[in-house]
């Protein structure tokens, strides 16, 4: 079980991110990862919405015939994005109103139908609880890091608007890198999202390819004899 | 006499990829002497930041990817690009406008797509959008030329500029760019778009300061000639081929004609499209860039004409002043569509050929 679960992390984490290597969600990433704050907050209802989701299929995966396991995925979906929707406009408004049909369009998020279909409807609740939790984990973290990039070039600031998410506390969390009277707008428009998008998948297949290197056993350089057949040879 | 049997290729072209792109640099420099006479020492000073930050940048990335950085550095794509991106930038711009532009085109638009050669788009054009899109207030603050200044601009004043935002006495940009009536210029684009935009007809937009001519002609007007001169030396030392030129300044003059004898009143000449912005410069140094534009002749009369199109489309009906580079950046777009339908038949094949033997191919399916 143990090693089941150490095994969903990892994968959720790093090996198959929802973000950086199923390229799923791509619409709601690119589009709000402006800043940190609403990249957190969307990779938070998200991963609720994942979380339940997940639980709630795998709960009644033995229920559903399989011919209609689509349209009833669909249904737990919505009804979960209902909630956190209505969740955000009570406690949240503000940063509801910045996240705006981004967060009714969590229903069509692939990655959320698809850890339904691919591992939910096969699993304990248990496990697949842990499989939502670490795949939203892993798209929230995209999600920050590219919302931080973006900021940070765009504004020069990080966690500008905390207090949206957080409460009037979270004020103090914003960190002014530097000033700025004339942002550099391509960062916070949508080609920054897919620059900077493309900038981390690279940046994480470099590191992959790093570590396989480490781990890589250096093979014994093998000598290879060839009879060279050359004019030069010949003429000898 | 004594006949020589030789095997294919038969056109022995002499000049490399390095003499090619010195060429055209020096093809640039009646422009560019034009621009530094009209609008100050800032043009010259971008142009030095932008090369340095270019050449820079190339050989860190070169460095990156383990090539041979002697070899790319030699061959001067990245001065040349440096420099076709820095006569677009305003003489008043901040410095770090340039450096942002030249690191942006080498690193992102270039290097990123395999470098020279690989990239689909113009770097020094792509750059160019960027900048335009990030930082719409530097990049459109255009200068009044200097013999219409108020404010003296000696080449200290304009370094001082450049890089604090301040000129030597203390006066900010926005007071150096006032005119002779202590109003604000913009290009005569740019004026001409504003005053159609307040419901004036063109002949009030004419009468604003900027037109003043200065030894008879506008001197954008002068710039844009002055590009021709270079432009007419790289035609006729074969650098670029006519049909991407002439089909560009042809497409935009065919339909500003058009628009011109339907309403004469809202819609500008023909003669002032083409001298006006960038349009000369555009057509000679910009769009026949080889990597970039279509390929084939009839390709490129396409890829011309459309660029043609395009920049008279957003220059009366988008939402900026200038368009070549959006105009030329979009084409690029669409180059690889275009050069598979104009792909030239082979030597020995009629076209009716191939296309009964497609159309088998096709019966077969």
């Amino acid at each position: 079980m143990n090693a089941e679960i150490k095994e969903l992390t990892w994968q959720g984490l790093w090996k198959n991110n929802a973000a950086l290597v199923q390229l799923l969600g791509l619409c709601p990433l690119l589009a709000v990862t402006a800043s940190v704050i609403n990249g957190l907050g969307l990779g938070l209802a998200t991963t609720l919405v994942l979380l339940g989701s997940n639980c709630t299929v795998s709960a009644v995966r033995h229920f559903v015939p399989k011919d209609i396991r689509i349209p009833v995925f669909v249904m737990v979906i919505a009804a979960f994005v209902t909630i956190v929707q209505l969740l955000m406009n009570a406690f949240t408004f503000s940063l509801y109103q910045a996240l705006g049909i981004f967060i009714p369009l969590i229903v069509t998020n692939c990655a959320i139908i698809g850890r339904a279909e691919a591992y939910a409807s096969k699993n304990p609740v248990k496990l697949a609880a842990v499989d939502g939790l670490m795949m939203g984990a892993g798209f929230t973290l995209v999600l920050v890091l590219l919302g931080a990039m973006r900021e940070l070039l765009g504004n020069g600031t990080l966690l500008n608007g905390a207090h949206l998410l957080l409460g009037d506390w979270a004020k103090v969390l914003k960190v002014t890198v530097f000033e700025t009277d004339s942002p550099f707008l391509l960062a916070i428009l949508p080609p920054g999202a897919f620059i900077g998008m493309g900038l981390i998948i690279a940046l994480k297949n470099v590191l992959d390819k790093r570590i396989e290197n480490l781990f890589e056993q250096p093979e014994a350089v093998q000598e290879i004899q060839r009879a060279r057949v050359t004019a030069a040879n010949m003429t000898d | 006499m004594s006949l020589f049997m030789t095997s294919s290729p038969h056109q022995h072209v002499k000049r490399s990829t390095a003499t090619i792109m010195r060429l055209v640099m020096l093809c640039t420099v009646p422009g560019i002497a034009a621009q530094t006479y009209f609008f100050g020492w800032g043009t010259l000073i971008h142009v030095a930041i932008a090369c340095t930050v270019a050449v820079v940048t190339e050989a860190c990335i070169l460095e990156l990817r383990k090539r041979n950085i002697e070899l790319a550095i030699k061959d001067s794509s990245a001065l040349l690009t440096a420099l076709l991106l820095a006569i677009s930038i305003p003489p008043f711009a901040p410095w770090w406008v340039t450096v942002i532009g030249s690191f942006f085109a080498i690193a992102f638009v270039k290097q990123l797509y395999g470098g020279l050669g690989f990239n689909l788009f113009n770097p020094a054009m792509a750059a160019y959008v960027a900048l335009l899109v990030s930082f719409p207030v530097q990049m459109t603050a255009w200068t009044p030329p200097a013999q219409l200044a108020e404010q003296n601009q000696s080449m200290m004043d304009i370094i001082s500029i450049i890089f604090t935002q301040f000129s030597e006495e203390g006066f900010s940009v926005t007071q150096m760019r006032a005119g002779i009536d202590g109003f604000t210029m913009a290009t005569p684009l740019d004026e001409v778009k504003t005053a159609l935009n307040h419901n004036q007809t063109l002949t009030e937009a004419f009468s604003a300061a900027q037109f003043t001519s200065i030894n008879g002609f506008n001197p954008w007007t002068w710039v844009s000639l002055s590009y021709l001169l270079g432009g007419l030396v790289l035609l006729q030392q074969r650098v670029i081929s006519w049909h991407i030129p002439l089909s560009m300044l042809g497409g935009l003059v065919v339909i500003a004609s058009v628009f011109y004898l339907v309403d004469a009143d809202h819609f500008a000449s023909p003669v002032f499209h083409l001298v006006s912005g960038s349009m000369i410069m555009g057509a000679f140094f910009i769009a026949t860039d080889p990597v970039t534009a279509a390929t084939s002749n009839k390709g490129r009369i396409i890829f011309g004409a459309s660029i043609g199109l395009w920049v008279y489309i957003i220059r009366n009906w988008g939402g900026y002043p200038d368009a070549i580079a959006f105009a030329v950046v979009i084409m690029n777009m669409a180059v690889p569509v275009i050069d598979y339908y104009t792909k030239p038949k082979a030597y020995g094949h009629d076209k009716q050929r191939t296309h009964s033997l497609n159309n088998q191919n096709g019966g077969a399916e």
